[in-house]
């Protein structure tokens, strides 16, 4: 037998400490008082995310979402609302609004996210081309090809404001005007999907979610700018997106939708994948040009720009994933919807992969201008483990690291641009209290140095020199000078790299001295990693009063470093320690500290 | 299958449409959807598949379609698993084991209870629908 209500008690660690579980209880009792025991079920939930109005009390089939129930609250919700139907509106969010509030849906809260890009993942079965046609797919290669002509499709993209969401944010309107521009004959459209920076995965998420939405994207450019041929340029580190952009290239072949003479109207055009071995330098657009034509993966120097002279020589256009996902939707729905999503300068939205000290890690579409505050705090759900926000880091390894003062900038190209950041292609890793930012750079800096083609010096020797410093900084080694050595680096590389990994390699170098200089002065001064990230600079003792000689940590440690006797205070010997806290987890007289 | 023309691709949309809001209307079958991106596979959305077929299977039932679907974004709860069934409430499920996944086709499919512990919602709604 079915149920006809459910209430739904948020569970989460915040609701539960807020009374959660008496809620659950006095529902199970007056749900039976009033004879409704087997209509309406009672379930707990996982954290509903909203924990700050908490404890959440949600019913279904309706939707109705209270806030701050308390345990006297309950009669009034199972009389009212589950007897005579009534939704007791002073315990929904927004009383004032409490008539149109009752769903969840409504919450601002919720509403922070808006997906364009994202509009298919996680709804259809992206090996079903039927699903994708039946949410609308391939109904912009409709109008494109039998309502439009080349030139029209490309205002249409200038109109809407659309910006390569790959990290440089280059106008893609311009980018396809270029290319169209060029003399007839064989023209390229590139798909870069080398995603490439550590903790970024949208462009995977989007391939596997829903592939022929890049499919029809690449078509509709293919025309625009006069292309038979498209490559997509996908990672060999994802199989997963690359088996289902193998079966849509298939299903869309079948049905004609590539291939020759698409559905009748005389164009023709065919996509191939290309697969790149991994290297984070691919994704240069002149080093990923190379690497399809089977060359070494090195950068050219620009102009001239692949627009006018790319594969093979031949006019090119080169988008990311991203980008691409947005393009049926602006010629679905028009370039002036588009334009009135998101910032002036820029429009649409971003899709983040929300990922570190957060609770809700996971992929998010929001508009452009949303605040890094409401990302992280009302969509990522907060800090995890009621740690404090210290920085988040946008773009990877060619981003910055943005400390608290900057939680309320409104996200787009110029305001990270501003704060010493870049959008990137979407990466967005939140840290807390318990990382030190010098060993972020440094993190980042191992990664660039290791990514670089070492075809220009100034990437080549100049990541290394930064990566020296960085090292002997947090090796408790560092000095005053290092820092004055360390601007100059960073300053040389950002002018002379020969391409966008060289020239932004130093940004998480420049924007962690910029906002975090103490954190630095700390390891150089006072030898000290505030956070006790750094190994080589903490140092673990025992208190010889609290030590009771158990000897208990001795065995833990794995490298022997403690001795002692039985009942007699232990020592550690601080050459031997390796500094993996296994004695200060295991002691259990609190005897053992660090710093 | 032979090429589409434009009339063929219209009258498809038209059919698919219709059939999709069958699948999502309530008197019709009864969907499962697994997120299968590779976040889910990695938490194990392979396991979660086997078992509620295994289950479904165990307790033959016909009525239920099993589907896979891309990330939907709640990477933290993996694998998720959203449940569309007749008379109840469409909900997702997070951190889905093998073991949950028997106790979904159990007690949420046959049983038509929803399960403890194990719901989540959807990040948004998807308002490119409504816009």
């Amino acid at each position: 037998m079915a149920f006809e209500s459910y209430v739904l008690v948020c569970g989460g660690t915040a609701c539960c400490s807020g009374g959660a579980n008496e809620i659950v209880t006095a529902f199970k009792e007056k749900l039976e008082a009033n004879g409704l025991a087997d209509k309406v079920q009672v379930v707990v939930t996982g954290c509903l995310g909203f924990c700050e109005q908490g404890p959440i009390v949600k019913i279904l089939p309706q939707g109705t979402f209270y806030v701050q129930v308390k345990v006297e609250d309950v009669e009034e919700i199972v009389k009212e609302h589950l007897v005579k139907g009534r939704v007791v509106q002073r315990l929904c969010y927004d009383p004032e609004q409490a008539k149109k509030l009752v769903a969840e849906a409504n919450i601002p809260f919720y509403q922070k996210q808006y997906r364009i890009v994202l509009r298919n993942c996680g709804v259809i079965d992206p090996e079903k081309i039927d699903d994708y046609i039946a949410r609308d797919g391939y109904k912009a290669i409709e109008k494109v090809l039998f309502e439009m002509t080349p030139e029209q499709v490309v205002d249409e993209m200038l109109k809407s404001g659309l910006r390569g969401r790959g990290g440089a944010g280059f106008p893609t309107g311009m980018k396809w005007k270029f290319a169209q521009q060029q003399p007839k004959g064989q023209k390229y459209m590139v798909c870069n999907a080398d995603e490439g920076d550590p903790g970024a995965y949208m462009d995977r998420s989007t391939l596997e979610g829903d592939p022929h939405s890049i499919l029809e994207a690449m078509t509709i450019a293919g025309y625009a700018i006069g292309a038979s041929k498209g490559f997509i340029y996908i990672r060999a580190e994802y199989p997963l997106a690359i088996r289902r952009l193998e079966v849509a290239i298939e299903q869309a072949h079948d049905l004609g939708l590539l291939g020759d003479d698409i559905l009748g109207s005389g164009f023709s055009f065919d996509i191939e994948l290309r697969f790149g071995a991994g290297a984070f330098v691919c994704g240069e657009e002149t080093a990923l040009l190379q690497s399809i034509e089977g060359n070494r993966g090195m950068p050219k120097p620009r102009p001239p720009f692949p627009a006018v002279k790319g594969l093979w020589g031949r006019p090119t256009v080169i988008n990311n994933v991203e980008t691409l996902a947005n393009v049926p939707v602006i010629i679905n729905k028009g370039a002036d919807w588009f334009n009135k999503i998101g910032t002036a300068t820029t429009k649409g939205t971003k899709v983040f992969a929300l990922t570190g000290k957060v609770n809700n890690s996971g992929l998010i579409e929001v508009p452009m201008g949303t605040t890094l505050r409401e990302i992280i705090f009302d969509v990522g759900g907060g800090i995890r483990g009621g740690h404090k926000f210290k920085a988040a880091q946008t773009g990877g390894p060619s981003g910055g690291i943005i400390p608290p003062q900057f939680l309320d900038t409104p996200i787009d190209y110029e305001s990270l641009a501003k704060i010493g950041s870049i959008m990137g292609s979407g990466g967005l890793i939140v840290m807390d209290e318990t990382d030190c930012v010098v060993d972020v750079a440094k993190f980042y800096l191992d990664f660039t140095v290791d990514e670089s083609c070492g075809k220009c010096a100034p990437c080549r020797i100049g990541g290394r020199k930064l990566l020296n410093y960085l090292t002997k900084i947090t090796d408790g080694r560092g000095t005053e000078d290092d820092i004055q050595k360390m601007q100059e680096i960073s300053d040389a590389m950002c002018k002379a790299s020969l391409c966008g990994l060289g020239q932004t390699a130093s940004n998480p170098v420049r924007s962690t001295l910029r906002y975090f200089m103490d954190e630095y002065m700390a390891h150089i001064k006072d030898k000290k990693c505030p956070s006790g990230k750094c190994s080589k600079l903490i140092q673990y003792t025992i208190d010889p009063a609290k030590c009771k000689g158990c000897t208990l940590c001795a065995r833990k440690c794995p490298v022997n470093a403690i001795t002692g006797t039985v009942k007699n205070p232990h020592v550690i010997d601080q050459f031997k320690c390796i500094k993996c806290g296994q004695c200060e987890a295991n002691c259990k007289f609190g005897a053992i500290s660090h710093g | 299958m032979a090429k589409l023309t434009l009339e063929d691709l219209r009258r498809m949309r038209g059919e698919k449409q219709k059939a999709m809001e069958m699948r999502d209307s309530s008197n019709k079958d009864v969907q499962v959807i697994v997120g299968m991106g590779t976040c889910g596979i990695a938490a194990g959305a392979k396991d979660t598949f086997t078992a509620l077929v295994d289950a479904i299977n165990e307790k033959g039932l016909t009525n239920v379609l099993i589907r896979q679907t891309g990330c939907m974004g709640l990477c933290h709860s993996e694998p998720t698993v959203e449940v569309v069934a007749p008379g109840m409430p469409s909900v997702i499920y997070g951190h889905v084991d093998a073991a949950t996944a028997k106790s979904i086709v159990e007690k949420h499919i046959v049983g038509h209870q929803l399960i403890d512990d194990k719901i989540l919602d959807r990040p948004s709604i998807d308002i490119i629908k409504n816009a």
